[in-house]
């Protein structure tokens, strides 16, 4: 008998929350905003389902209902990508420049 | 086009950097290094999409575009947002994630082929339930999201909003959105889809409206949660191991800061969740206390005398200091005291602000060395043996009554020992009580000074005469 691959995938979900579990709790409680902007950042790698649909569309119509809802969801995304990592990048840079100065 | 397993391996590449970027948090020293590896991890996940749908049409131009034109957006909100407005500009953030994940889903809902689903009226069932569950989480965590949002942003007032029957009405519409999912199931309506989504809308907005405004850290943590749920529902829907691996991720990160949060406050989740709190503040009692106790106020100059003759001081920022952007008058205050060879440290409760970590982002905003911060249990003790503490803007998280009164509404709560301080500054605008609703006890010990005032404008008064 053949193990459906939604159990599988399922294994890898349940595994990453416990993996994120413990990842999370040894983040020091000063960096709790950088590591919302970045979970911010990186759950915006839904971009690829975006991005599938958007290409979905034939050269002849680029433009279909679906692939609308996909290109405007590669914007949303693409702001959350780029705003996501830069600002945690900029505040990461803060907590950098004091340590040099001591 | 790469095969559908090579890009399966590169998917799970980018989700093991992801939880690098996570990994890299733990401390300063090492976080750039993992924010580099989540960047990382979201190139290889966008490359390997592009290169495995294979199709270089006219449709890759315009994604390119669409995807420049929002990276240039995001990188102008980047670089512009003040430091202080980092609350909002997360709940913002969070509502993008959360309508991109219904935008997703209604795309696939709509042309199921391009995703491997099935065809339309036609769709697996499995994939049905991921998609409708993903599209149901990212239609709460937008709505709430935006309502988040206008209140840090002061749009909203941030008082809760209560009417009867409001926790009735969410459990039916709680419901409701189960019992949609289910027929949908069974008669792939997109009727039944669209009333989903709605009202999935909906319940995002009633769940966030009668939480107050400092209990916003909590709410932020329960968003940044729900983006990642739904983010890992569109995940299996799409099959694709790196979404669920973030989703899995994200959705546990905002899990645990909400129980931070919510253990920082005394509280259980499911009281913030239900709100009110603070709603009826200022009870009569309060008001009395107010006009009979003598307070003993002063000012800058008063701070400064009694600064220069200390050896150790403790600084208590909170919300207060954000607002008024007090955070680099302060830090020039601290420099002036430590010329003086004082020591001075940070007590930051975790609580303190409108989002977890917030005090230490304006503090290293204002270039205060980060191992000078501390948290609440490493620097508690060290209260007793301090000369003063210098209270800026916070207000509950010091109150004494959390220790003493089992009737207040903050009993319980973890709260800075202030008043162990031989001396405590404590400046406010006004003798009003915080968010709690409840007087603070410490106004009217006699080792307090109050300093009326703005918190900027007394920090730099207090510079002048510390020359």
């Amino acid at each position: 008998m053949e193990i459906d691959p939604f159990i599988f995938r399922l294994s890898i979900f349940i595994l990453s929350i416990f993996i994120g579990y413990y990842v999370v709790w040894s983040v020091t409680p000063s960096l709790h905003t950088p590591l919302m902007s970045v979970t911010n950042a990186i759950s915006s790698v839904i971009i690829v389902g975006a991005i599938i649909a958007a290409l979905a569309g034939s050269s002849d119509s680029v433009f279909s209902t679906s692939s609308i809802f996909g290109f405007t969801a590669i914007i949303l995304a693409a702001v959350n990508i780029f705003g996501g990592f830069l600002v945690t990048q900029r505040m990461l840079q803060m907590y950098k420049k004091k340590k040099g100065k001591k | 086009m790469i095969s559908a397993n090579l890009s399966a391996v590169f998917y799970l590449i980018s989700g093991i950097l992801f939880i690098l970027a996570l990994r890299g948090l733990s401390s300063p020293d090492t976080s750039r290094q993992g924010n580099y590896f989540g960047i990382a991890g979201m190139v290889i996940a966008i490359v390997v999409t592009f290169l495995s749908v294979g199709s270089f049409s006219a449709s890759l131009a315009y994604v390119i575009f669409f995807l420049v034109i929002g990276g240039a957006i995001g990188a102008f909100i980047a670089f512009k947002i003040p430091m202080t407005a980092m609350p909002e500009l997360v709940a913002g953030f969070h509502s993008l994630v959360g309508l991109a994940a219904v935008f997703v889903a209604i795309a696939a809902y709509l042309n199921p082929e391009a995703f491997n689903l099935g065809v339309i009226g036609n769709i697996k069932l499995a994939s049905l339930i991921e998609m409708s569950i993903g599209a149901a989480v990212g239609a709460i965590t937008f709505s709430g999201s935006i309502i988040a949002f206008l209140k840090l942003r002061g749009i909203m007032s941030g008082s809760p909003i209560t009417f009867s029957g409001q926790h009735f009405l969410n459990l039916i519409l709680g419901i409701a959105i189960f019992v949609l999912i289910f027929y949908l199931c069974k008669s792939q309506s997109a009727n039944i889809f669209w009333t989903l989504i709605t009202i999935s809308f909906l319940v995002g907005i009633l769940l966030i409206i009668p939480i107050g405004g400092a209990d916003m850290p909590v709410v932020i943590s329960m968003l940044n949660s729900y983006s990642g749920w739904a983010a890992a529902g569109i995940g299996f829907t799409l099959e694709n191991t790196a979404l669920i691996i973030t989703g899995a991720l994200v959705g546990s990160s905002g899990a645990i800061l909400s129980y931070i949060m919510c253990k920082a406050m005394n509280r259980s989740f499911i009281s913030v969740i239900l709100g009110g709190f603070g709603a009826d503040n200022s009870s009569d009692s309060t008001k009395e206390k107010t006009d009979q106790k003598p307070v003993k106020s002063g000012n800058a100059e008063d701070a400064a005398f009694l600064m220069k003759n200390a050896s150790s001081v403790i600084i208590v920022p909170g919300y207060g200091m954000a607002v008024a952007q007090a955070q680099h008058a302060l830090r020039e205050m601290v420099d002036k005291l430590k010329k003086n060879d004082i020591k001075v440290t940070y007590a930051i409760h975790p609580v303190a602000g409108r989002m977890p970590g917030h005090m230490n982002v304006l503090l290293a905003e204002a270039n205060v060395p980060y191992d000078e911060v501390f948290e609440l249990e490493d620097i508690n003790n060290d209260f007793a043996n301090s000369d003063v503490a210098f209270v800026i803007g916070a207000n509950d998280v010091t109150n004494p009554v959390a220790k003493t009164d089992p009737k207040s509404p903050i009993f319980g709560m973890p709260v800075l020992d202030v008043e162990k301080c031989k001396s405590v500054l404590f400046v406010k605008r006004s003798l009003s009580p915080g968010y709690a609703g409840v007087d603070n006890e410490l106004f009217y010990r006699d080792n307090t000074l109050m300093l009326f005032a703005d918190a900027k404008k007394m920090t730099e008064d207090i510079v002048k005469n510390l020359d």
